[in-house]
């Protein structure tokens, strides 16, 4: 007789039995006080079975393809070590930009985990909650795995070691740091938006396609490594954000208004927080795959366009500070530079000047505004430094209210001007950068009047030793923030005479030489 | 009336309340079309301290770098507090010229804009 065997599972049941078949309706206590985020925001949902969820297709095979990509990035990983990767380098200016990196990256990655794994907790229905928890799983993964892929250059090079505890304290890293505080002391939909949408579509696109193929280009297998494994997991991470916000708006006509808010917002928070990664590639790869303006035109204005003109059968519309996002990716990329270049003390990285051919690499890329308005500055500055007197401006900077940005954006219209704005709120003065992270102080200003601004902690005398009296006549502000930051002295300053441009030249020639 | 969207009533205080800075405000200054600095500079001073320190002192700290510095003529800048013209007097303090916590003083100086008229 035929032995019986049970039919083999569908993708489906599988998919439904490994997430929804694992809830249950609460019984003891009502569900609205088992997950009371999912209301207090004032989104509605009536039926939390419409969740189409993104992970359906790949829960099955979730496990073993993540384990795949894993061994073959330590393996890579592995190679590139015990081959001196870090000599097969285009040139030693672009350890800088792993060490930007590592400051930048890593901890909002732990933080975009932390933040999934809550919401995960807080969805009251068991396809969003199964998908965040997956997230969050790729989260920690891109958060070790990234440290680890530095971690190579951080047995040669200068100022890479302390990165976790100068997140929370450096002023650089502060417009990182408090988008994700933004987002995770958010409500569970507007996280989803802000991190699930507006991060993994706005920022991870730019940074792990056109900044990692410049990694590639530069010689950095390590690196490249690990942003294609991460971004084979954004695409995923981008379509859970993105059925969050269809769902949202196919429950309910009420939520319409909510979620544009949200889109509006952290679009225009993510663009702030993209300005550093243009910097890195229009400024800090020596070989330059394209200009931050082309990655714009390309994954923000192409890509996203084309997500918001799917969105608009819902009634959603394009963000209001588009226009503004476009004339700015001609200037952001420069600005910022210049911002960091005159702070040669206050980075773990080292900065420069352009040699000429890459600045006429920029000319060609920026025809608009390079000449005009840049050329001239870094060739003075240039100029300066060869004549022994090398920018360093030793002030606090004033920042943004919400971005956390340094005040160094220009009035839309008129790239010679400034741009501020200003709230008053229980007779406060709060300042922005822009109009729309004014319009978001507005909004909710009890938040942003908690923004944590480096400069003025260092005034208030929080970065000193305990007891320092912040009247004392000899009081000098800024003192003793190298070691509130753990700053190594050999990693600032100028690329032009560093530790690690010396090393790198005499390791190269060993490594190339008899 | 709070905007704030939480589950419960939450209590919030600025971080940068004026009672922080310990008898002393912050000032924020910005020489425009000079976006070398890239940013207002900012200071956290006694209410009593004189303008003319201002000047002579911290200004001069922060922006004699430029070449423009020099060429400035004191007697055709331009000073706004925020956006409203004033007009500060150099002998009195910050609180006889009614500058404030966190007040943004803009000063122009007209005919100089920066390295190659760049506006920096």
């Amino acid at each position: 007789m035929d032995m019986k065997v049970a039919k083999k599972l569908g993708l489906k049941e599988r998919y439904s039995l490994m997430t929804r078949d694992l809830a249950w309706d609460t019984t003891y206590q009502p569900m609205d006080k088992v997950f009371p985020q999912t209301t207090y925001e004032g989104i509605k949902i009536h039926d939390w079975d419409k969740w189409e969820d993104p992970f359906r297709l790949t829960m099955d095979a979730y496990w073993k393809y993540q384990a795949e990509k894993e061994r073959k990035l330590y393996a890579i990983l592995d190679g590139f070590n015990q081959n001196n990767g870090h000599l097969s380098v285009t040139d030693a200016r672009y350890i800088n930009v792993l060490k930007l990196f590592l400051g930048s990256t890593p901890p909002l990655e732990l933080m975009a985990a932390r933040g999934f794994s809550m919401m995960g907790r807080q969805m009251n229905g068991a396809g969003p909650r199964v998908a965040c928890q997956m997230q969050a799983v790729d989260e920690y993964r891109h958060f070790q795995t990234q440290i680890h892929s530095i971690s190579n250059y951080n047995k040669y090079y200068n100022g890479m070691d302390e990165f976790a505890h100068q997140q929370s304290r450096m002023w650089y890293l502060s417009d990182g740091k408090s988008f994700f505080d933004d987002a995770i002391t958010a409500g569970p939909f507007e996280f989803m938006v802000a991190i699930g949408f507006a991060f993994e579509y706005v920022l991870t696109n730019i940074l792990f396609v056109p900044f990692i193929s410049g990694a590639a280009y530069n010689g950095d297998m390590a690196a490249m490594t690990v942003g294609f494994s991460a971004q084979s997991d954004e695409a995923r991470h981008m379509t859970l954000g993105l059925e969050c916000i269809k769902f949202m708006l196919e429950q309910d006509p009420d939520n319409l208004p909510i979620v544009q808010r949200w889109i509006d917002k952290w679009t225009w928070r993510g663009t702030r927080k993209l300005a550093s990664v243009g910097m890195m590639m229009d400024y800090m790869l020596p070989k330059r795959i394209m200009s931050f303006k082309e990655a714009w035109e390309m994954y923000v204005e192409e890509n996203g366009g084309a997500l918001f003109k799917d969105l608009a059968r819902y009634g959603i519309t394009i963000p209001k500070c588009f226009g503004q996002t476009i004339e700015e990716k001609e200037h952001v990329t420069h600005q910022s530079w210049i911002g960091f270049y005159m702070k040669p003390q206050a980075t773990p990285f080292h900065t420069w000047i352009p040699t000429p051919d890459e600045m006429d690499w920029l000319s060609e890329k920026y025809p608009n505004t390079f000449d005009k308005y840049y050329r001239p500055v870094l060739e003075h500055l240039d100029a300066q430094e060869k004549a022994g007197n090398r920018f360093d401006n030793k002030t606090a900077p004033m920042n943004c209210q919400v971005c956390v940005s340094t005040m160094k954006f220009n009035e839309p219209g008129d790239p010679m001007e400034m741009c501020f704005r200003e709230s008053i709120y229980n007779g406060e003065k709060f300042h922005t950068c822009s109009d729309h992270c004014k319009e978001i102080f507005d909004n909710e200003p009890e938040k942003y009047i908690q923004t944590f601004i480096s400069s003025h902690q260092v005034l208030q005398g929080n970065c000193e030793p305990e007891g320092t009296d912040v009247n004392a006549a000899d009081f000098k502000p800024g003192q003793n923030m190298l070691d509130y930051w753990k700053l190594d002295k050999r990693a600032l300053g100028d690329f032009n005479g560093s530790e690690d441009q010396k090393n790198f030249a005499a390791w190269r020639e060993q490594a190339t030489k008899n | 009336m709070t905007m704030l969207k939480t589950l419960a009533p939450y209590e919030v205080k600025s971080r940068d309340a004026v009672e922080n800075y310990k008898g002393r405000q912050l000032l924020y200054v910005n020489w425009e079309r000079h976006r070398m600095f890239s940013r207002p500079f900012v200071l956290a001073l006694p209410p009593e301290t004189l303008f003319s320190v201002i000047v002579d002192q911290y200004m001069t700290d922060c922006f004699s770098y430029h070449p423009d510095w020099k060429q400035i003529d004191w007697n055709t800048v331009v000073w706004q507090n925020g956006n409203t013209p004033f007009t500060p007097d150099r002998d009195k303090s910050l609180k006889e010229n009614g500058i404030g916590h966190k007040d943004l003083i803009r000063f122009r100086t007209p005919g100089l804009d920066g390295i190659a008229g760049t506006g920096y």
